[in-house]
């Protein structure tokens, strides 16, 4: 039995997936098909990767306009890839092999996620202050990225500035198939978590009184999340503050909180916003700014929407 | 048999819960009484193990509170606290199915769907089962809390004032089925209520506790005196006697 919505849904993510691929084809096809298909498998991974860390991070900090961005995240990243400028050079930085980029962003969210969540175990860091931590953190590495960005070279800073944005162009196949297996692993864990999510979303007292291991489970979700959100950045750059447009809006959709239907349809739905976006925009838009920038522009507009209705009930 | 050894429980330099040791027999209803502040709602949060022991310990049929895994205990005790944030979009139906979650782990079989309309049917709630409990109101959204608990099918059965929110139709009625439970079933209920007569007319036995210590232990007859009402609650309680029973009158 599986519900209407989610077959809509997925027939539509088919549609986008399709246009993507076909829409104004030409030259060499095996070529030009290639490059599509890899577009859209990163395209794919990470919207998958950020739909569903978002609706982790929500249901285990029991907030719903969060997303895990808060940790510190992006910033972390940004801050790591101005500081190898810094420290390498532009020149260098942009030569540098893409596998070891990948692995310098990877190990260092990891260890800050770790940082951040696993004191929570000994019960030195409840949520809240963790989540605080998360923010302060990321305010301190804006705050010496922007520092060292007026210091850079303005050539080096130019190279910066094209690293920090989501970027889907130039994917490197072979870490797009090591992150799809790393965020493949991931989805599984959460996917037969579901159900016990469900319960988590109860609050503390009544998940416990069911049989719950509170402070285990807030703490394994939350290294799930972070190694979907560092994957999927490391990968294409910061993008996890997207995670808040697809979980609302599968939210509308599903009318539902329960994650067998809500993890699979935030996926959908950032599935097709994102490859659906991207085939607008290079289609209709003829590729004059990021994807980014464009779903932000579109996501903030949804929000008054949802706002605005959401005030006058 | 819930075994209270020795716990304290204090916050900063504040003593909530001081040495406190009680047995709770298997079986029957137990009624946790005292004015506001007494600890009552700590120690039902330690032995559900809410809350971390600081010291003493709490076995339950011999299964030590912290150290049994959350899983095992869950089958054993269900625990409905006075404060319940539900923020999820829920239907009653389906709240009262997560009752089940210790036993199926989230998948519903067939039995788990009967125990929910059992539990549906027994609190009155077969009407609103597919309304979504934001839509409910306070009471009804108790009723649901309880047929939740009671779904979970346990042993034993926590409960931190239930009758919150209740009408006296709904507050009777589920004191009415609390006993039944406890009576057919061999269920054990330790409830914390703030209406001594109810106390008197529904429990077996009455725990009494103030400033964190228990200050009387007994039969409802033996406690509802105006002696031991004014120890417990300490101001001047009278009391009659109707139909062969205690009845406390605190309104002038």
């Amino acid at each position: 039995m599986i519900d209407r919505r989610l077959i809509i849904l997925t027939l539509l993510a088919a549609v986008c997936a399709i246009a993507f691929l076909t829409l104004g084809l030409r030259g060499n096809l095996g070529f030009v098909l290639t490059l599509r298909a890899t577009k859209l498998a990163a395209l794919i991974e990470v919207g998958i990767a950020i739909a569903v860390s978002t609706v982790v991070f929500q249901t285990v900090t029991a907030n719903r306009i969060l997303t895990p961005s808060i940790m510190g995240i992006d910033a972390l990243y940004l801050f790591a890839q101005i500081l190898l400028v810094l420290i390498l050079g532009g020149l260098a930085y942009a030569t540098l092999d893409a596998s070891l980029k990948f692995a310098i962003g990877i190990a260092a969210l990891m260890i800050l996620s770790c940082v951040l969540i696993l004191p929570m175990l000994r019960g030195r860091l409840d949520m809240g202050l963790m989540l605080l931590a998360g923010v302060v953190l990321g305010v301190l590495f804006r705050s010496l990225h922007s520092l060292i960005a007026r210091i850079l070279d303005p050539n080096d800073f130019a190279v910066v500035q094209g690293m920090s944005y989501v970027n889907f162009n130039d994917v490197n196949t072979g870490l797009l198939a090591l992150a799809s297996l790393m965020t493949l692993c991931a989805l599984v864990l959460v996917w037969r978590a579901r159900h016990i999510l469900d319960v988590v979303a109860l609050g503390r007292d009544a998940a416990i009184g069911l049989g719950i291991d509170w402070t285990k489970t807030q703490v394994g979700c939350l290294l799930l999340v972070s190694v979907l959100v560092a994957v999927s950045t490391a990968l294409v750059g910061p993008a996890a503050f997207l995670g808040l447009l697809f979980v609302a809006l599968a939210e509308r959709v599903v009318q539902s909180r329960r994650h067998a239907l809500l993890i699979p349809a935030a996926a959908l739905i950032a599935v097709i916003v994102l490859v659906g976006g991207q085939t607008l925009f290079q289609h209709a838009l003829g590729n004059s700014s990021t994807l980014g920038v464009v779903i932000e522009f579109a996501g903030g507009i949804v929000f008054l929407i949802l706002l605005w209705r959401g005030s006058r009930r | 048999m819930i075994e209270i050894n020795g716990v304290s429980l204090a916050y900063d330099v504040t003593n909530i819960l001081s040495d406190i040791s009680v047995t709770i027999p298997k079986g029957g209803v137990t009624a946790l009484i005292g004015p506001n502040g007494a600890g009552k709602s700590s120690l039902l949060a330690l032995v559900a193990r809410l809350q971390p022991l600081q010291s003493g310990a709490i076995t339950m049929d011999g299964l030590s509170v912290a150290s049994t895994p959350g899983k095992v205990l869950a089958k054993k005790m269900a625990i409905l606290r006075q404060d319940n944030h539900l923020g999820s979009r829920l239907t009653v139906r389906e709240l009262v199915g997560f009752g089940r979650f210790p036993h199926s782990r989230g998948h519903l079989t067939a039995e788990d769907r009967k125990v929910v309309d059992e539990a549906l049917m027994l609190f009155d709630l077969d009407d609103l089962s597919g309304r979504f409990l934001e839509t409910l109101s306070g009471g009804q959204r108790q009723r649901a809390l309880v047929a939740m608990a009671y779904c979970q099918d346990t042993d034993y059965l926590l409960l931190d004032e239930p009758l919150n929110n209740l009408d006296m139709y709904f507050a009777r009625d589920l004191m009415r089925s609390l006993r039944r439970i406890a009576d057919e079933r061999g269920k054990t209920i330790v409830i914390v209520l703030h209406d001594i007569n109810y106390a008197g007319t529904f429990a077996d036995r009455i725990l009494a506790m103030r400033n964190g210590r228990i200050v009387a232990d007994g039969r409802p007859d033996e406690l509802i005196t105006t002696d031991m009402l004014n120890t417990i609650y300490g101001f001047e309680i009278p009391v009659t006697t109707i139909d062969g029973r205690p009845v406390a009158l605190p309104f002038r």
